[in-house]
This record gives C-alpha cells, sequence and structure tokens, in this order.
C-alpha cells in the first residue's frame, strides 16, 4: 500500500484539454472519490494514474516514485473497471489467478492466495464457473477479487457499480466499504452518483470540466461547498439556489429573493461580514430544503408563502414554496403540508444559509449564527 | 412450458420446413450425384435417364490411385487369384485395364496432388490468418497514421479480378523461378487472402473490447502477453470464420493453379479434369477424385463448426 501525488496533472486529446492542472495527494490507505458529472474527466484521470492514458504534462508520484513514464505493468496498481472485464473465456478461478500468474510464483501459493480471496469475497462456490454464468454482482465480486489478490499498492476503481441496479448497488456499497476497512487499500473510486461518494469516501474529489473543484471529507463538502458547483451538485434534493440582495433598515439585516417579493431575516452580523469579504458584486445564496424550515403559525422571522407542490418522498416531503417567479424547495415532515396552494409561514435557518459571489460561483465563506 | 399454437401458426411453421427441405434436396442434388458415381459401375455413370438404384462399387476408387494404360484380355482364373485386391476391384467392375505399359502396378498422381493441395491451402490459410490477425489487431488498437488510406488500399487489392494478371503473374514467376513450386502458390494465395482476412479480423477485433487487454496491462503482462493470453482465445471464433473462408479460397483455386503448375506443384483442381483424358471419358473416376476433394473443407468446417456458430457476445463485459 502507498500514497499517490498528482502534480500538475494535464491531459489533452488533440486539442481538447481534458484534465487542467490537477494536484491531488491521496493518503496511504485513504479511501478517495473522485465525483463529478459525465464527461469531466474522471476516468482519464484514473486511467492516468493507471498508466492506460499517457498525460501531457504533470508528474504522478506512487509511493515516492514518479511513474509517469512507466508502463501500466511496472506501476503496480490494480483497476476496476467499469464493466468488470473479466476475461470471459476463463474460469472464475483462472480469472482470479490471472495477475498471479504474471508474478510466476508456484502452483500452490496461487491457489492458497486465490482462495483466500474469495473466501473473503463469498464466492467460492462460483470458482468454477465461467464468467458468463454470473449475475451482475458476483461479477462484481469477481472483479474484485481480481484486483485484491496481488495486494497491489493501490486500487483504482472506474464506477464499479454502476451497472448494477439499484438494490444491489447498496449492498455492494457496504461490501466495499467493509472491505476497504479490512484491507485498509489506498483506493481511488470514480462516480458520478453523490450518494455512493458520501456513503464511502474518506474524502471527496469533486471535478468538473477537468478541474478540482473542492477537496475534503463527505461532511465537509456538503456543510462548506466551495463553490455554486460543488453546492448544487452535492445533496439530494438539490440545494435552493438564488440571486439575493441584502436590505438593511434600522439595524434588522434583510435577505430579499425572488426580485424582492419575499425577505428573509437574517442575523445583523452578516451585514458586516459581507462587507469585509470585499465582494461587492451580486449575491447567491444557497440553502439545502432542511434549511427552510416551515411553521403552521406565525412566528418571529417567518414570511408568508404558497405551497405550490407538494413531493411526497415517504419519510418526508418535498414542498415547492412560490416565491416571486421561483420556488424555494423545503423539507418537511410527510403530510406537514396537507395540500397544494397551501399558506405556510417560512424562515431560511442562517446556520444553513451559504453566501457565493454571484459571477465567479466562489463561496465567499460566510457561516452565520454557527 | 408448451406455447399453445394457433392453427395458422401450425401451417406457416409447416410450410416453413417443406420450404427448408425443398431448398435442402436443391442444394445437395450436385453432391449426391458426384457421391453416387464416384461409387458407380462405369456403365451406369452415364445411363439416360440416370440409374438411381445399384450396387455400388470402390472400383472408380482404385482406378484413381492407380496408373491403368493398357488394355488387354480379361484376367485368367489365376490371374485373377494372384491380383492384389484393388486390382480385383476394377476386374470385378468389368475393367480389363490394370497394368502401365510396363505392366507394373503404380501408385497415380492423385495423392500427390491431394498432398499438394493441402500443403498449399493450409499453409497459406495459416499465413494469411496469421499475418491477418497481427495487422487487424494494430489497425484496430494503435493510432496508426493513415488508418483509413492503409485499409483501402488493402481492400483495393481485390479489386481487380485476379485472373486478369494471371499471363503477367506467369511471366514473372517463371523469370524468378517459382512456377511449379508450392511457395509458388503459397505466396499466391496468401496475397489473395490476406486482404480478406485483415477486415474480417479488423472487425472481430474491434469487437473484442479493449478493457480485457487493459486489466491484463495493469494486471502485470506485457502487451504481446496480453494479445496472445486475452486477445487470441477472445479472437478464437473470428479466427476459426477467417480460417475457413481462406482455406476455402485457397482449396478450391483453380485458374492459377491450372496456370502456374503443371507437375510437382500441381493442386488436385486442375488435376482432376486432366483425367478426362482421351478417348471415352470415365466420369466414375473424376466423381470419385471429386468426392475426395470435397471431404477436407467439409471436414475442416465441422471440425470449426462451434466457433463458427458461437455468438461474439457471450463474455463479461455487458454492453
Ligand atoms: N480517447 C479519447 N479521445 C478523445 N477524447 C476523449 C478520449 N477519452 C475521453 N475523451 C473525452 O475526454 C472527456 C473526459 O472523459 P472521461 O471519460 O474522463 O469522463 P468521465 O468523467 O469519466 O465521464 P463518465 O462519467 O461519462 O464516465 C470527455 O469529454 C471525453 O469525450
Ligand atoms: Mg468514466
Amino acid at each position: 500500500m502507498a500514497d499517490i501525488v498528482l502534480r500538475d496533472v494535464e491531459k489533452f486529446f488533440g486539442s481538447v484539454q481534458v484534465i487542467r492542472k490537477v494536484n491531488l495527494t491521496i493518503k496511504d490507505g485513504e479511501f478517495v472519490v473522485l465525483l463529478g458529472p459525465s464527461g469531466c474527466g474522471k476516468t482519464t484521470t484514473l486511467r492516468a494514474i493507471a498508466g492506460l492514458e499517457d498525460i501531457t504534462s504533470g508528474e504522478i508520484v506512487i509511493d515516492g516514485k514518479p511513474v509517469q513514464n512507466l508502463h501500466a505493468a511496472d506501476r503496480d496498481i490494480a483497476f476496476v473497471f467499469q464493466l468488470y472485464a473479466l476475461y470471459p473465456h476463463l474460469s472464475v478461478f483462472e480469472n482470479i489467478a490471472f495477475p498471479l500468474r504474471a508474478t510466476r510464483q508456484p502452483r500452490s501459493a496461487v491457489e492458497r492466495q486465490v482462495r483466500q480471496v474469495a473466501a473473503a469475497l463469498g464466492i467460492e462456490h462460483l470458482l468454477a464457473r465461467k464468467p458468463g454464468a454470473l449475475s451482475g454482482g458476483d461479477m462484481q465480486r469477481v472483479a474484485i477479487g481480481r484486483a485484491l489478490v496481488r495486494r497491489p499498492k493501490a486500487i483504482l476503481m472506474d464506477e464499479p457499480i454502476g451497472a448494477l441496479d439499484a438494490k444491489l448497488r447498496e449492498d455492494m456499497r457496504m461490501e466495499l466499504k467493509r472491505l476497504h476497512i479490512e484491507n485498509k487499500s489506498t483506493s481511488v473510486y470514480v462516480t458520478h452518483d453523490q450518494v455512493e461518494a458520501m456513503a464511502l469516501a474518506d474524502r471527496i474529489v469533486v471535478m468538473h470540466d477537468g478541474v478540482l473543484q473542492q477537496v475534503g471529507t463527505p461532511s465537509d463538502v456538503y456543510a462548506h461547498p466551495a463553490n455554486l458547483f460543488v453546492a448544487q451538485f452535492i445533496g439530494s434534493p438539490v440545494m435552493n439556489i438564488a440571486p439575493a440582495a441584502v436590505k438593511t433598515e434600522g439595524g434588522r439585516v434583510r435577505l430579499a429573493l425572488g426580485g424582492g417579493a419575499a425577505a428573509f431575516e437574517m442575523p445583523a452580523e452578516l451585514a458586516p461580514r459581507l462587507s469585509a469579504t470585499g465582494a461587492g458584486g451580486a449575491l447567491s445564496i444557497g440553502v439545502r430544503p432542511e434549511g427552510v424550515q416551515l411553521a403552521r403559525e406565525p412566528a418571529t422571522g417567518t414570511i408568508d408563502l404558497e405551497a405550490h407542490l407538494i413531493e411526497p418522498l415517504g419519510a418526508y416531503d418535498i414542498v415547492d414554496l412560490k416565491v416571486g417567479e421561483g420556488f424555494l424547495r423545503a423539507r418537511t415532515p410527510a403530510g406537514f403540508v396537507a395540500r397544494p396552494g397551501d399558506r405556510v409561514h417560512a424562515r431560511l435557518d442562517p446556520a444553513q444559509t451559504h453566501f457565493f459571489d454571484q459571477r465567479s460561483g466562489a463561496s465567499l465563506g460566510i457561516r452565520l449564527g454557527a | 412450458m408448451a406455447a399453445i399454437r394457433t392453427p395458422v401458426q401450425v401451417a406457416l411453421n409447416r410450410t416453413a420446413i417443406a420450404a427448408v427441405l425443398v431448398i435442402t434436396l436443391i442444394f445437395l442434388a450436385p453432391i449426391y450425384w458426384i457421391a453416387s458415381t464416384a461409387f458407380k459401375p462405369r456403365n451406369l455413370a452415364t445411363t439416360i435417364p440416370p440409374t438411381v438404384i445399384f450396387e455400388p462399387e470402390l472400383s472408380p476408387f482404385a482406378k484413381l490411385f492407380t496408373k491403368r494404360s493398357q488394355l488387354r484380355e480379361a484376367p485368367t482364373p489365376e490371374e485373377y487369384a494372384a491380383a492384389p485386391w484393388w486390382e480385383r476391384l476394377v476386374f470385378d467392375g468389368g475393367e480389363k485395364v490394370v497394368r502401365s505399359g510396363r505392366g507394373e502396378i503404380q501408385l497415380s498422381a492423385y495423392p500427390n496432388r491431394f498432398l499438394n493441395s493441402l500443403i498449399v491451402a493450409i499453409t497459406s490459410t495459416v499465413l494469411a490468418v496469421g499475418m491477418g490477425t497481427f495487422t487487424a489487431y494494430g489497425f484496430s488498437r494503435f493510432k496508426v497514421k493513415g488508418e483509413q488510406d492503409l485499409l483501402f488500399f488493402i481492400l483495393s487489392t481485390r479489386m481487380l479480378p485476379p485472373v486478369v494478371v494471371a499471363i503477367p503473374m506467369f511471366l514473372m514467376y517463371r523469370a524468378v523461378g517459382l512456377n511449379d513450386t508450392h511457395w509458388g502458390l503459397i505466396l499466391l494465395y496468401t496475397a489473395f487472402n490476406l486482404s480478406f482476412s485483415v477486415w474480417l479480423m479488423k472487425g472481430f477485433i474491434d469487437e473484442i473490447p479493449r478493457e480485457y487487454e487493459e486489466a491484463a496491462l495493469v494486471d502485470g503482462y506485457t502487451r504481446m502477453e496480453a494479445f496472445f493470453k486475452i486477445v487470441l482465445p477472445e479472437a478464437a471464433t473470428g479466427i476459426a470464420a477467417t480460417a475457413v473462408f481462406c482455406f476455402i479460397t485457397a482449396w478450391n483455386e483453380y485458374a492459377f493453379a491450372l496456370i502456374m503448375t503443371n507437375r510437382r506443384a500441381q493442386t488436385a483442381p486442375p488435376f482432376i479434369p486432366s483425367q478426362v483424358g482421351s478417348g471415352l471419358p470415365d466420369w466414375t473416376v473424376i466423381a470419385a477424385g471429386t468426392f475426395l476433394f470435397l471431404l477436407p473443407v467439409a471436414i475442416f468446417t465441422f471440425l470449426l463448426r462451434n466457433h463458427l456458430l458461437r455468438g461474439m457476445s457471450f463474455g463479461a463485459i455487458r454492453k
């Protein structure tokens, strides 16, 4: 096991740049998830680490050794492909044994290691089968077995469970987490599913258009998104984002949304904190639906809004409140708002309100009342 | 679970079976004709209407494998008793023709021509498919400058009907001493088949996901090892299909074999009709030679039938 360092890594396909100045340190034994929308360069980054793709410039260091000029075979890395890439003509046993055969170990040693890994994954009964006769989940276990058996310096996984159905995906997610806790293998995992990323990662790396947007623990990325992209990409249902204007009247600070249709009360400290950032430009705020707090009776600081749509999601409802031309989505206990058209009293939780520079999208780093 | 079928479906099904039977009969008729003639007594081979029921004989094969030229009287009982079994077969067929000029029994040229056919067809098939597979792999997996143009060029070698260049080829072959040699024909058939083999194999290799090799590369294998351990087994179906096509082309080729060879390296296709000879042709011998000539392709195809029929998409990559 080892650490992986990317320094100023850049990659062009022809004239198209798909990775821009990526700097990232993955610590020994860490589980890092590369998260981002389709086409943002996650797979390319992973393949570059594995040596399946040359990089245009920069440095990749594995276990203290620059490897960007080494062949994939010489990097001692395992790769789990999205579609498993199990060899159809080999049995499950031979598939798992395949990386060991390259090292020309004695038969008995190969046999012992394959059985050990198969036992850990609960696939001993499948060893004689051909991959074609396996279910998706079992294929994935075999693919992971093939990656683990060699005890590589790191395991790279490219959406390994993306092709499974939802239920199985959840099971496999837990299994992957268990395996990582048992093996402590340095892991880099690519996904575009933020739930998967939150569940698995020690640290999440959010990517967009070949640029790292934010690197942090799942709770960090969730609670302190570095910019509008991360704010909207992480979390489900999606965070409310709206242009906002700050109004100060007689010591009371209000946040006007929807072109002034609703003005939410904010702690007085907001005004000085905002001017302290020196960001004079337009402001956007972000509030997750759970940060929009609803009450049936008016209370201090609440304003009166109309419920437009109600999405019952079982454990909770998502209520769309009409604010000017737009909507503010709130998360409420199931059945809290009886029917569309009802009026409710809403306030924004200042502690859960994020402030962004509208132009650059960067977070202003203001946390109120926390 | 037995499906419940409507009368219409039953009728359609029966029509389809009848149609298949008719088509099969049409296609098998010439093959039956050759096979039955190969076992007919000579006097029944050309009757009108054709003789369908007869007592099969092996004398056409005995004549095919021996040299006969001298006509003589029917054998005496002592001669008959002293004759080896294959000669008796010929006597039994009512023939008086057995011995060559010097009175010895000799092996005919047929086994040699058959062997030539095997040598030339197998070697050229191995070469064409082998080189074709490597070339196709290169085109499929690497960025090749001018890939489209090169592939088109390779295909363009098939655009001229080969016979058009037969005479110039013959002159060139004679100049370099390749005429009537095995290597001459092998070279020719390999060149014929190569473009076909490259194109066909490229299609098959394109179908094999790159991830297979990439998995092997990451797992510590060189590209060469990955090619032999992963790509070749995965391409087995394609290789089998390509080999069958190349083998059939080389095995059946007539025109160039006729022009380029006459003795040492002559293959069976030009040899068999040359046995018609002068005087009354013995069609049973021709049929026997043709019948044996049909077998290798049938056997080869039969041996590879599983590879030919198995779909490409039995793999563990899900599309
Ligand atoms: N071999 C290639 N040649 C040219 N462009 C490529 C190549 N591979 C990837 N790209 C481009 O690079 C960009 C990043 O691709 P990449 O596969 O890394 O995205 P990704 O984040 O893994 O997306 P997904 O979630 O869809 O897998 C895409 O725009 C893609 O079209
Ligand atoms: Mg990808």
